[in-house]
C-alpha cells in the first residue's frame, strides 16, 4: 500500500514529451494522377495545349487547385485567390497557410502521387534553387515570360520570381519621437530596447533580408553576410535590440516599435492599424538597400496539372500582378508594365520610395551568407 | 541427513520441467495477448518515429542521383558550433529551471498539505492542474502584456532600469517555472500525503529535531517521488518550444528552437537530417537523465522496504 503510494509517477513523461513529432510525412502512397492529364502535365506553355483558352478548360475540368502555405493577409494573397474563383471555376484549396518553404519542399516530396500534394509552390529563393536542382519542378512559361528580368527566372522555366519588396524599417510614431530611416540610425541610444526583426534570420526569410541589409550598409557585400552579423552584435550589446519577432500582434500593442521586416508587410501594418491609433511610418534605408523577391514553381507531378498552369498564367496576367501590387508587394513585371501604362497608379505611389535598382545575389553567394548566418547568428546575439 | 538434501533437488528439476512450464504456458500466453494492443500501440507510435528518426540522422540522399548511403555527418554537424552550443544551452535551462522548480514546488506543496481546512489545498491542487499545463504562445504573451519591454508590471516597477529582460536566458527561466513549479506540487503531493504523521511523532519521542526527522526520515522517503519529478521537470522543460520561440526566436540558444529552424525555415536548405540528428541527441541526452534516475531511485527506494 504505502509502497504504491509513494511510486513516482513522472518516469516515463520526460521521455514520452521527446517523442518529437517532426516524422508525421510518413505517409502511405495514395492514387496515382488521372491520365488524361497527361497533356497539361508535360505542356511547357499555354500554346503546347492550343492556347489560353484550352488551359482554361481543362483547368475547369480539373475543378480544383491544390495550394499551400499562402497567407491570406501575406501580399494580399486572400483577394488574389478569391479573384482567380471568380474568373474560373477552379476551387483554390490552400493548405497550410502558415507553412515554411521547407515544408512546402517536403509535401512534393512527401506526397508524391497523391491527389493531395500540392499543385503550385511559392518559395524562398534559395529553396527554389535547390527544388529544381532536384527535378521537383515542371518547366513552364507563362505568356508573359519574355517580360521577366533574365535574373529573376530559371531558363527553362522550372522557377520564376513573383513578387517582392524591400527590407524597411518600419516605426511606431506615437512612440518614438524620432522615427530611424536608415541603418546606421538604429544605433542611437534613442531606441534602447526598441528594434526588432520579424523573426530568427535562420529561419524566416524577411529577417535574413534584415541581416543581408544591414551588411550592405556596413560595408559588407553580397558575399559578406558578416558585417550584417555584427551590426546586429552591437544592436544586442547596446541593448537596442530585443530578440522577440515582430508580428501584427506586437506591433499593435507596442512591444516591437520598430521593426525591420519587408516593406509590404509593414506598409500592410500601417493600413491595418491606422483605425487603431497606431501611426505606423515605413522608410526603405537608403544605407541597405536590399530586395528579395519570392518564386513561383509548379509541382512536377501536380495532381492537377491544367490548373496549376492556370493559376501561373493568372498571376502573371495584369490583373494577378496588380493584385499583389494592391498588397504593397512589387510584382515582377512591375518595370514593364510600368513602361506599359497597365500598372495601377494608385497602388504605386502608395509604395514606399526606393532609389535606384535592385540587384540579387548569385546561387553561390546566398549559399555561402546563408552558411555564415547558420554558424555565426547565435554567437552575435545571445 | 545426507541423503534426503540430494534427492529432493534431484526429485525437483524432473518434476517442474514436465508439470510447471505446461501449466504456466497457457497463462503466460493469455498476458501476451493482453499487453498486445499497448505493445502495438507503442511499436507504431513510438517505435516507428524512433526508427524514422535513426534512419534520417544516420543516412544522406544524392540530390542528383537519389541514392541513400549510411553517413555520420549530420550527427557529427549537430554536436558542433551552433547546434552544441543549443544542445548546451537547452540542458542548463532545463536543469536549473528543474532544480528550482523542485525545490519551490516541495515548499509550496509542504506548506499546503500541513495548511488547516481543505479550502486551501483545493485551491492549489485546481490552480496547479491549470497552470501546470498553461504553456506555449498564450503563456509567452501574457508574460509579454505584463513583464515585456512596455508590459504593465515593468513599467509600473520601473523594472528595466534595473535591469530586468524578459527576452533572455533569465526572463526564460522564469516563464518556464511558472508552469514547473505547479507541475512539480501536483506530483509531490501525493507522496507528502504518504508521510505518515506518526512517523514525525515517533521521531520526536526519541528525542529527534525537525532536521533530523527530515534528515534521517523525510528525504530518504520522499527521494523517489522528488527525483521523478525533477526528471519529469527536466523533460517538460528540454522538450518546450512554443514559449521560447515567440519570446527569444535565437537569441537564447534552445535545441527545439534550432530543430524547428532546421527543419521548417525558409533560408537554410537541406537541413532536415541534421534536425534528426539533433532529435536523436535529445533523445539520448533524456536517455541519461533517465539513466541516472533509475538506480537511484531504486537505492532510494529501498528504504521503504
Amino acid at each position: 500500500m504505502t509502497r504504491n503510494r509513494f511510486r513516482a509517477n513522472g518516469r516515463l513523461v520526460a521521455a514520452l514529451a521527446l517523442g518529437t513529432a517532426a516524422l508525421t510525412t510518413l505517409s502511405a502512397c495514395g492514387a496515382a494522377p488521372e491520365e488524361d492529364a497527361s497533356s497539361a502535365a508535360t505542356a511547357t506553355s499555354a500554346a503546347d495545349l492550343g492556347g489560353l483558352k484550352e488551359l482554361v478548360a481543362a483547368a475547369e475540368k480539373e475543378g480544383t487547385l491544390n495550394a499551400i502555405a499562402l497567407p491570406p493577409d501575406w501580399a494580399n494573397y486572400g483577394e488574389v485567390i478569391k479573384a482567380f474563383e471568380a474568373k474560373y471555376k477552379v476551387k483554390v484549396s490552400v493548405e497550410n497557410p502558415d507553412a515554411s518553404s521547407s515544408d512546402e519542399i517536403s509535401a512534393v516530396k512527401s506526397r508524391k502521387g497523391q491527389k493531395r500534394a500540392p499543385d503550385v509552390l511559392d518559395l524562398g529563393i534559395s529553396f527554389a534553387r535547390s527544388g529544381a536542382a532536384e527535378k521537383l519542378f515542371a518547366p513552364y512559361k507563362v505568356e508573359a515570360w519574355d517580360k521577366i528580368p533574365d535574373s529573376q527566372k530559371e531558363k527553362d522555366g522550372l522557377w520564376f520570381n513573383d513578387y517582392g519588396g524591400y527590407v524597411s524599417i518600419g516605426c511606431d510614431a506615437g512612440r518614438i519621437k524620432t522615427c530611424p530611416e536608415t541603418f546606421a540610425d538604429l544605433l542611437k541610444p534613442e531606441y534602447k530596447g526598441k528594434v526588432a526583426l520579424n523573426g530568427n534570420p535562420t529561419k524566416a526569410g524577411s529577417a535574413f533580408g534584415g541581416v543581408y541589409a544591414a551588411s550592405l550598409a556596413n560595408k559588407g557585400s553580397f558575399g559578406d553576410i558578416q558585417p550584417g552579423i555584427d551590426f546586429f552584435g552591437k544592436l544586442k550589446k547596446s541593448g537596442n535590440f530585443i530578440p522577440v519577432e515582430s508580428t501584427p500582434a506586437t506591433v499593435e500593442k507596442g512591444e516591437t516599435p520598430i521593426s525591420i521586416d519587408w516593406d509590404y508587410l509593414n506598409a500592410g501594418y500601417a493600413d491595418q492599424f491606422k483605425s487603431k491609433g497606431v501611426d505606423w511610418k515605413v522608410a526603405v534605408p537608403a544605407d541597405g538597400v536590399y530586395a528579395q523577391y519570392y518564386s513561383q514553381a509548379i509541382n512536377k507531378e501536380a495532381p492537377h496539372p491544367a490548373a496549376a498552369r492556370l493559376w501561373m498564367e493568372f498571376l502573371y496576367s495584369t490583373e494577378g500582378q496588380n493584385l499583389w501590387l494592391k498588397g504593397y508587394a512589387r510584382p515582377v513585371l512591375l518595370p514593364s508594365m510600368t513602361t506599359e501604362g497597365t500598372a495601377d497608379k494608385t497602388f504605386v505611389t502608395k509604395l514606399p520610395a526606393v532609389e535606384g535598382t535592385p540587384t540579387f545575389p548569385t546561387s553561390e553567394e546566398l549559399d555561402k551568407a546563408n552558411a555564415d548566418l547558420a554558424e555565426n547568428w547565435d554567437k552575435a546575439v545571445s | 541427513m545426507t541423503a534426503a538434501p540430494t534427492t529432493k533437488p534431484a526429485e525437483k528439476p524432473a518434476e517442474s520441467p514436465a508439470a510447471g512450464p505446461a501449466r504456466k504456458r497457457p497463462g503466460a500466453s493469455r498476458v501476451w495477448l493482453g499487453a498486445l494492443p499497448l505493445l502495438v500501440f507503442a511499436g507504431v507510435c513510438f517505435g516507428l518515429p524512433v526508427g524514422a528518426l535513426l534512419y534520417g540522422a544516420l543516412t544522406r540522399d544524392d540530390p542528383a542521383t537519389g541514392a541513400t548511403a549510411v553517413t555520420g555527418e549530420h550527427l557529427q554537424r549537430s554536436l558542433q558550433g551552433p547546434y552544441l552550443t543549443s544542445l548546451v544551452g537547452s540542458v542548463q535551462l532545463s536543469a536549473l529551471t528543474a532544480v528550482i522548480g523542485t525545490l519551490l514546488g516541495v515548499l509550496i506543496a509542504q506548506a499546503v498539505v500541513t495548511a488547516r481546512g481543505g479550502a486551501l489545498r483545493n485551491a492549489v491542487l485546481t490552480a496547479s492542474g491549470v497552470l501546470a499545463n498553461f504553456g506555449g504562445i498564450p503563456l509567452a504573451f501574457a508574460f509579454v502584456a505584463t513583464l515585456g519591454i512596455s508590459g504593465v508590471v515593468t513599467r509600473l516597477g520601473r523594472l528595466d532600469s534595473l535591469g530586468w529582460n524578459l527576452y533572455s536566458f533569465t526572463g526564460l527561466a522564469v516563464i518556464y517555472l511558472y508552469f514547473l513549479v505547479p507541475l512539480m506540487v501536483l506530483v509531490i503531493i501525493p507522496a507528502l500525503d504518504g508521510l505518515r504523521p506518526q512517523w514525525r511523532e515517533a521521531a520526536q519521542n526519541a528525542g529527534a529535531t525537525s532536521w533530523q526527522f527530515w534528515r534521517h526520515v523525510g528525504v530518504p522517503v520522499l527521494a523517489p517521488s522528488l527525483l521523478g519529478g525533477f526528471v519529469l521537470l527536466f523533460g517538460s522543460a528540454f522538450a518546450a518550444h512554443a514559449t521560447a520561440a515567440a519570446l527569444v526566436g535565437g537569441s537564447v540558444p534552445l535545441v527545439t528552437l534550432k530543430i524547428a529552424d532546421a527543419l521548417s525555415g525558409n533560408v537554410l536548405v537541406g537541413q532536415e537530417n541534421v534536425a534528426l540528428a539533433l532529435s536523436l541527441d535529445m533523445i539520448v541526452i533524456a536517455g541519461l537523465v533517465m539513466a541516472v534516475y533509475l538506480p537511484l531511485q531504486r537505492r532510494s527506494s529501498r528504504w521503504l522496504h
